[in-house]
């Protein structure tokens, strides 16, 4: 199998007025298309910083990281933005829902702006498989943090993407609706092909993963394979 | 805490201190340089006028009269001025000129600057005269040079720097030539119908009681149509002249100052937006909703102190400015000097209004409840205003009431105004709603994505529309009302006419000149394009009422000047070019000594003195008493170069009574314009001859002027509007900046999101835009007709200027505003919003 992501001797630093902070250094890891990983580590080790770097959301400092066999380094904010749009799905912590659309229409945008006709139905059917079909009109604060977070997967997977990044995807949910919500990640992850990063503390979310990650200081200081 | 606050805040609360410290700025300038000029006019008051009393006429004042002032005031001085050509030999040329002839120690207070200095004491001895200095310079004039005057040399002996009471402009118009007053008869100037003026000069050695025998005198002479003026009479002259200019300047003053409010109104509720986080973990902390908000308003009063003293300093250096921008049309000489009570009370209003304006916001944060700081999703942009908002709203309504008053003295106009403020305020509001209303009901669902989304954003949840219209609408009220005036202001005294246009005058010419005065003009190949007699006569009475009658009975409005003015009328059969006849009929000729005579008068004259057709009218011609009735209204472009009359009387009615006439001509070249006026000066010395290019010159230099003046406050004001429009605009990032970072996350464009935020800024400015110019339209409309007499006719080409720059600079700042969120990694974005 061919690997969708690829890091290669990543270091990010940032500058703190005189001082440069290093977050990450010499990370190196793949992950292969339909493949799901977990990304672990205390607070502060650069989990978030390093996904967001695999997602093409920041530019990294030192090395390369190879996203669909394109190499990031080199495209422009538009062009990582187009690369997005195209392949890659987001689940934030915190929903990240826009709060002035209604459930429908924050499913719709990615495919708004892929310029696709007839979304509307296909953006309804998504919400009808995340069991919030009666819940379209409705505005992001009208729903509950669950109902939220589906909506927020709905989303992801509209645009069929080829790898979906995740941060926290449970971390403001309470045990029952976490494991719905983890239900309906790896279900999709699984219907629809699509490789799966997730950043996350809860141990078990990350053993149901293909493989983990860990990060310390910046440093990845472990790598293993899970064994379904 | 409310420092350790203010420190993380620093961009909004510069905005908050710019907004504040503008509107202060214009306050505190503007009312310092009133109370500035008010102290000179006090102060100068005696060489304004140069004597304790002035008394005028067109005739001397009668001998007996004239001895009984002079008995009761101990020293007197005569002077007899009137327009006349003047003639300098050495150089060849000739120029209107105003000729004083004067006799006596006058001026008593002041001095006629001259050089060399003793120049104004030595021109009485014999056949001197002192000439304007600018004059001299134009004409290449020195000192020993002669200058004619009628049929008499003069020799020059003093260049003219200052009389007193006069501006630099007055001298400009009308440059002064001094001979003595015992030297005049040989000038052989004087013929029945000229135009002069009698003055007669008293100071009281030593100070007299004005109240017993002088008042009796000063009646008498009033009675027998002579001026008498003096210093407390002069001092509210000069006060009334500038009541305008310092009128104009007050209302941009309040302008500034209320946009400046309206900044504050907006950067406070951007500030405290930023604030509801902090409040609520305060409050999970177990601080009470007080202290919360304690904490913010110590910032702002402290801001706003700031803001308002650093305001005060820009007030200040304004007001050291503008003596030097008005100098020329003022007749005292200015030297700025600080006013601790405009300043002190420019602080004091700056820190209140900051605390008002910034009250509206702030009370809202007394709501939050503590539960935000976990749930901030769920509760943020809670938008409803509440009874303490309603009650800060109606402080803030009485403060402005209040201010308007002390600043315009009339309670009536102040409600009048103020009330206006908040309809305005309202309809605007309306407006928002409308658009928003209307948008999502005609959104096409064919439109572009980003253009939708742009355009959806005005109707969607937590949109500011209502909010970001009226601050909008209000701001380019303001600033369009400003600039309308501004150039009415200068239109109303350009000059209309085409390359055609007459541009020689030749005036005071008597019936026996006429002909020969023709004849002249044709054989040096000129026009005449106009021949108007002109007769001088003054206004007994008012439909039988006359000027006492109307001066004690307090029912009637007519002015004092429609009796004290002198009337120069004409007569003839037809409405010339630049008239219109806009009620009644015209009456061309009186054929029999019984017909009614059946007058035809300006319909401004006629709109000023509430004149209705059939009114009657009592003259005095020269002593003779012509009553005549108001047969026909006529409206007159006075902007045209023509002869333009408030009264014009029918043919067969005044032919025979003191007149004189005007030629009107065209000379196009300098050489000819030269060599005729020296040919009229010579063989008719007692014309005068206007030579219009030169005084349309100056009166352009004197409007080019007055004109810097209006738009260098109204940019002022402006300037205060832009900061004004900045806050507004920023208000809306909070709402954009969160959206924009997740679309970007989804792979929108950089092209997708300006499309975004160009289309819904793009809708707001344009809105906002059209409101205020609609606005600024009625209230230009309503000033004409109600302050400055002129009728508005709005100018599309300028009012689309306007909306276009209004929804420029919105676009701009709202694009500037957003260029971050596009710049910036949406990663960075999403973690700091977390």
């Amino acid at each position: 199998m061919s690997s969708i992501l690829q890091v290669n001797a990543l270091t990010k630093t940032f500058k703190s007025g005189q001082k440069k902070i290093t977050v990450l250094e010499n990370i190196n890891f793949s992950i292969d298309a339909g493949e799901s990983m977990a990304i672990v580590g205390p607070s502060g080790s650069g989990k978030t910083t390093l996904l967001g770097l695999c997602a093409g959301l920041d530019k990294v400092t030192e090395g390369q990281i190879t996203l669909d066999n394109v190499l990031l380094n080199a495209l422009s904010e538009d062009d990582l933005a187009q690369l997005r749009n195209q392949s890659v799905g987001f689940i934030f912590q915190n929903f990240q829902l826009i709060p002035t659309l209604t459930a429908l229409e924050n499913v719709m945008v990615p495919l708004e702006l892929r310029g696709e006709k007839d979304i509307q139905n296909r953006s309804k059917e998504l919400l009808a498989r995340v069991g919030l079909a009666d819940r379209v009109n409705h505005y992001p604060n009208q729903l509950s943090g669950g109902e939220q977070q589906r909506v927020a997967i709905a989303r992801a997977f509209s645009n069929q993407p080829k790898i979906l990044f995740a941060d926290e995807p449970t971390g403001n949910l309470d045990e029952e609706t976490s494991q719905s919500i983890e239900a309906l990640l790896f279900g999709l992850n699984k219907e629809q092909g699509t490789t799966l990063v997730i950043v996350t503390h809860d141990n078990e979310l990350a053993n149901k993963t293909d493989k983990t990650i860990k990060l310390k200081g910046g440093r990845l200081v472990e790598s293993t394979v899970s064994v379904h | 805490m409310a420092i350790r606050d203010g420190r993380r805040s620093k961009g909004k609360l510069l905005l908050f201190v710019m907004s504040i410290s503008l509107g202060i700025a214009a306050l505190v300038g503007i009312t310092s340089f009133r109370e500035n000029l008010l102290k000179e006019i006090d102060e100068q008051a005696k060489t304004l006028i140069g004597a304790d009393v002035s008394i005028q006429g067109s005739k001397p004042l009668p001998d007996s009269l004239m001895l009984a002032f002079y008995g009761l005031s101990g020293e007197m001085s005569r002077e007899t001025y009137f327009a006349s050509m003047v003639y300098f030999p050495r150089t060849d040329g000739t120029r209107l000129a105003q000729v004083r002839a004067l006799s006596g120690k006058y001026p008593y207070y002041g001095n006629i600057e001259t050089t060399p200095v003793d120049a104004a004491e030595r021109f009485q001895k014999g056949a001197f005269a002192l000439v304007d200095d600018k004059l001299m310079i134009q004409y290449g004039v020195e000192i020993g040079d002669d200058v004619k005057v009628g049929t008499q040399n003069f020799e020059v002996i003093g260049r003219l720097h200052k009389i007193p009471g006069q501006t630099d402009i007055g001298a400009s118009a009308a440059p002064v030539v001094y001979i003595s007053f015992n030297v005049l008869d040989q000038t052989q100037l004087f013929q029945k119908g000229s135009r002069v003026n009698y003055l007669n000069y008293f100071q009281f050695s030593p100070e007299i009681d004005t109240t017993g025998q002088w008042s009796q005198l000063v009646a008498e002479a009033d009675k027998k149509g002579f001026d008498v003026e003096d210093i407390e009479k002069r001092k509210t002259d000069t006060g009334s002249a500038f009541k305008d200019l310092s009128n104009f300047l007050e209302l941009v003053a309040f302008t500034a100052l209320l946009l400046g409010c309206i900044g504050v109104a907006s950067s406070m509720f951007v500030y405290t937006r930023d604030k509801v986080a902090t409040v609520a973990t305060l409050r999970c902390l177990g601080m009470k909703s007080g202290q919360a908000i304690s904490i913010f308003i110590y910032q702002v009063a402290f801001f706003g102190i700031i803001g308002s003293i650093l305001g005060a300093l820009m007030g200040v250096a304004l007001h050291l400015y503008l003596p030097e921008l008005v100098k020329d049309f003022i007749p005292v000489e200015l030297t700025p000097s600080i006013s601790w009570l405009s300043i002190l009370s420019g602080i004091g209003i700056g820190s209140v209004v900051s605390i008002l304006f910034a009250l509206i916001s702030l009370v809202s944060l007394r709501n939050i409840s503590p539960l935000q700081a976990i749930r901030s999703e769920s509760e943020s942009g809670n938008n409803k205003i509440d009874g303490i908002q309603i009650l800060v709203g109606g402080v803030i309504f009485l403060f402005v009431l209040l201010l308007i008053y002390l600043q315009i003295g009339s309670f009536k106009n102040a409600t009048f105004f103020a009330f206006g403020l908040v309809i305005t305020v309202v309809i605007l509001g309306l407006i928002g709603k409308g658009l928003a209303l209307t948008i999502k009901k005609l959104l096409p669902s064919t439109l572009p994505y980003a253009w939708r989304q742009g355009l959806s954003n005005l109707y969607r949840p937590h949109n500011q529309t209502s909010l970001l219209i009226t601050t909008l609408g209000l701001g380019t009220a303001f600033i369009a009302t400003l600039l309308f005036m501004q150039s009415l202001l200068v239109d109303r005294v350009s000059i209309a006419g085409a390359e055609d246009r007459p541009n020689t005058v030749l005036f005071d010419i008597q019936t026996p000149q006429k002909e020969a005065i023709r004849n002249l003009t044709l054989d040096y190949d000129l026009p005449v394009m106009q021949e108007v007699p002109i007769v001088t006569m003054r206004l007994l009475e008012i439909n039988g009422v006359s000027k006492n009658e109307a001066y004690n009975d307090t029912t009637i409005t007519t002015p004092d000047w429609a009796y004290n003015r002198e009337y120069r009328v004409t007569y003839r059969d037809s409405l010339i070019s630049s008239e219109t006849l806009s009620e009644g009929v015209w009456t061309s000729e009186i054929t029999s000594n019984a017909d009614s005579i059946f007058v035809s008068v300006s319909s401004g004259y006629a709109e000023n003195l509430e004149l209705k057709l059939g009114d009657e009218l009592l003259f005095n011609v020269q002593g003779a008493v012509l009553k005549t009735y108001i047969g026909s209204f006529r409206e007159v472009d006075w902007r045209r170069v023509q002869t333009n009359f408030l009264v014009v009387f029918p043919k067969g009615v005044l032919e025979n009574a003191p007149q004189f006439h005007v030629l009107i001509t065209r000379i196009n070249n300098n050489e000819t314009s030269a060599r005729f006026q020296q040919a009229v000066v010579r063989s008719f010395p007692n014309v005068s001859i206007i030579d219009l290019e030169l005084i349309l010159k100056t009166l352009e230099d004197i409007l080019a002027k007055i004109a810097f003046v209006i738009r260098f406050m109204a940019y002022f004001s402006i300037g205060t509007g832009i900061i004004m429009l900045i806050s507004s605009i920023i208000l809306s990032r909070f709402q954009r900046m969160r959206e924009n970072v997740l679309l970007r996350t989804m792979g929108a464009s950089s092209r997708t999101l300006w499309t975004i935020i160009f289309a819904e800024y793009f809708f707001l400015g344009l809105l906002g835009a059209l409101s205020g110019i609609v606005i600024a339209g009625i209230t230009t409309t309503l000033l004409g007709k109600f302050v400055f007499e002129f009728t508005f006719v709005p100018d599309l080409l300028q009012m689309l200027g306007v909306g276009a720059i209004i929804t420029s600079i919105t676009v701009i700042i709202g694009l500037l505003n957003s260029r971050d969120i596009i710049r910036q990694s949406p990663l960075e974005v999403l973690r700091n919003e977390s």
